[in-house]
């Protein structure tokens, strides 16, 4: 025996791995197995293959309760990219201009909502967004606006996207910050460079900065993908489990609740409601696959 | 001149947008905290101004407090953030110091292990974490929520604390390995103090989600006794929902420790997230 065993490295690594072994790894593939599972009255399990899996998909109760969760939830997240990451590429273009008095203040205070609870942000938004008490009435009648008031929330055309927005208000700090460093790291003789060369802050901004931070861009996207998919509190706080009005703000977050644990006449299934969830982890793990394949691969042939 | 009056009117321009930003960003806040000190009448009539000497009234507050438990909410809710903050970083920055110090088989197999729980959110294991609690017996128990906000925490912990601690120069280890320090020694007497800048960002970043986090008091610990203030608040919402006083009192009360915290750390937290490249 020429090496002593190394009860130091046990030492450190035993407490973090056991925990996060037991209660994090563990579960997520117990989970996965799970999906394989079906589930008798008598609360037996035997395996089942893919069963669940066709019913999910494939029974009409089922499979269009799941599409529209999963239809939702893509719109929710391009609502995000569409709305939250430009507003966030602006602000930081914004904050990092030259010689800008308050940047500090500005993105201090913006940044803020991003650590408030999602439950108590939907529960203030409900209140204003409410015709009871009407003050975003009030606010559009001094522009003169007040004919576009409506019911946002209860509707059923509306609801959704303006959750969705409610969800931009809340998180547009964080790509804003993320983008802002990116754009704060570029070197400044680049930029010297291309000024005494001529180029205008427009071109500069399209031209340099804009393909230097392309890849926090990436990122940024993958996280909106990632939190997006895992959504629940909002929806939830504003609309309860059924994601109302008529399923229309049901996104895979709500639809794995119901699934689980019930709701109404339906029987909450446990090998079910794993089986959702095997279905959310495809989709994230399909779209971080495809950031790291094909966009971040891309992306890197930038980076200096 | 002209060129000068062109440049201050696009600086102008660019300080309104930033002023209507940020505007928008506290104008929710702001117009719940002003409402929830004003009677029902002004809450409805002017929800607008700020309290009057006729419109002030604590009401809501005391309703709050007498009709929920809000003080065991708060004192659950300190509970389940605190104690898995201090076992993610204190279990992070020895995994950490482990898996960046030593060179064993598995390291980067290790490394790759913990990446899995930063890509893969922990809610999409929920199923087997509630079978698990069950079997364990601990449903409605702070430590079921501990144990989980902690395997929650420590994959990002560990990230980051490994950054840093590859940072610390070789050489103040070597020597206090001469002196004879052993590797525990080295580790908590010298390591530990060098990060505590990383440490303190690390705090931010896992104390935030594990306080505002809903989903996991409502499966695992929705008991009257162990409801977190998230939770707490959605309950008293859910019932008192007429009740406009107390509601916006609830909703003061449950944002409030966050905007204090803010206050003395936000410069902190943003210097954190953007990795050092904001002064």
């Amino acid at each position: 025996m020429s090496h002593r065993f190394p009860w130091h490295l046990v030492f450190f690594l035993a407490p973090a791995l056991i925990i996060y072994g037991v209660f994090s790894a563990y579960p997520l593939v117990d989970t996965l197995r799970l999906s394989f599972f079906v589930e008798s009255v008598t609360g037996e399990r035997r395996f089942s293959g893919l069963t669940n899996f066709y019913t999910l998909l494939g029974e009409s109760t089922w499979s269009n309760a799941f599409w529209n969760a999963l239809w939702n939830n893509i719109r929710f997240f391009l609502i995000h990219m569409l709305v939250q990451n430009p507003i966030a590429l602006l602000l930081a273009a914004l904050l990092s201009l030259k010689g800008l008095k308050g940047a500090r203040t500005y993105r201090t205070l913006i940044f803020l909502p991003t650590l408030l609870s999602v439950v108590i942000i939907g529960f203030i938004w409900q209140l204003i967004l409410s015709p009871l008490w009407g003050v975003s009435e009030g606010l559009l009648a001094m522009l003169g606006l007040d004919f576009l008031f409506d019911a946002w929330l209860g509707n059923e055309s509306s609801a959704l996207t303006t959750l969705a927005l409610i969800s931009v208000w809340q998180f547009v700090g964080i790509p804003m910050m993320l983008i802002y460093a990116s754009l704060l790291s570029i070197p400044d003789d680049i930029i010297e460079a291309a000024t005494v060369d001529g180029a205008s802050p427009w071109r500069i901004f399209w031209r340099i900065k804009l393909p230097l931070v392309l890849p926090t861009l990436g990122l940024v996207t993958i996280l909106t993908f990632v939190g997006n998919f895992n959504a629940f509190e909002l929806i939830y706080a504003v609309k309860g489990a059924l994601a109302g009005p008529n399923y229309s703000t049901d996104i895979l977050g709500t639809f794995f609740y119901r699934t689980f644990f019930g709701y109404q006449s339906q029987i909450g299934s446990a090998t079910l409601g794993a089986t959702v969830a095997t279905l959310m982890f495809l989709v994230i793990l399909l779209g971080v696959m495809a950031y790291f394949f094909a966009i971040q691969r891309r992306l890197t042939r930038y980076q200096m | 001149m002209n060129t000068i009056r062109h440049s201050l009117g696009k600086r102008s321009l660019v300080h309104l947008t930033l002023v209507a930003f940020t505007l928008l960003a506290l104008f929710p806040m702001a117009l719940v905290i002003v409402n929830s000190f004003k009677s029902r009448r002004a809450i409805f009539d002017a929800p607008l101004a700020l309290p009057t000497p006729e419109s002030f009234t604590i009401i809501g507050y005391q309703r709050v407090i007498e009709q929920s438990d809000f003080l065991l909410f708060f004192g659950n809710s300190l509970i389940v953030t605190l104690i898995p903050l201090t076992l993610v970083l204190l279990f992070g920055a020895m995994a950490a110091w482990a898996l960046s110090e030593y060179r064993f088989r598995g390291n980067r197999l290790l490394m790759l292990f913990l990446a899995i729980g930063i890509m893969v959110p922990i809610r999409l294991g929920t199923v087997s974490i509630l079978e698990l609690m069950v079997g364990l017996n601990l449903i409605n128990t702070h430590l079921a929520l501990i144990l989980v906000y902690t395997a929650q925490g420590l994959p990002l912990a560990v990230f980051i604390l490994h950054e840093f601690i590859s940072q610390v120069p070789k050489e103040l280890k070597e020597a206090a390995r001469c002196d004879g320090v052993s590797e525990y020694r080295l580790f908590f007497q010298i390591i530990l103090p060098l990060i505590r800048p990383a440490i303190a960002t690390v705090a931010v970043f896992t104390m935030v989600p594990m306080w505002n986090d809903l989903w996991f008091p409502l499966i695992l610990a929705p008991s009257e006794q162990t409801q977190t203030i998230q939770l707490g608040v959605q309950q008293f919402i859910g019932q008192y929902a007429t009740d406009w006083n107390a509601v916006l009192s609830a909703l003061t009360l449950a944002v409030l420790p966050v905007l204090v915290l803010y206050v003395f750390f936000s410069q902190h937290l943003i210097r954190g997230l953007t990795s050092g490249a904001v002064k």
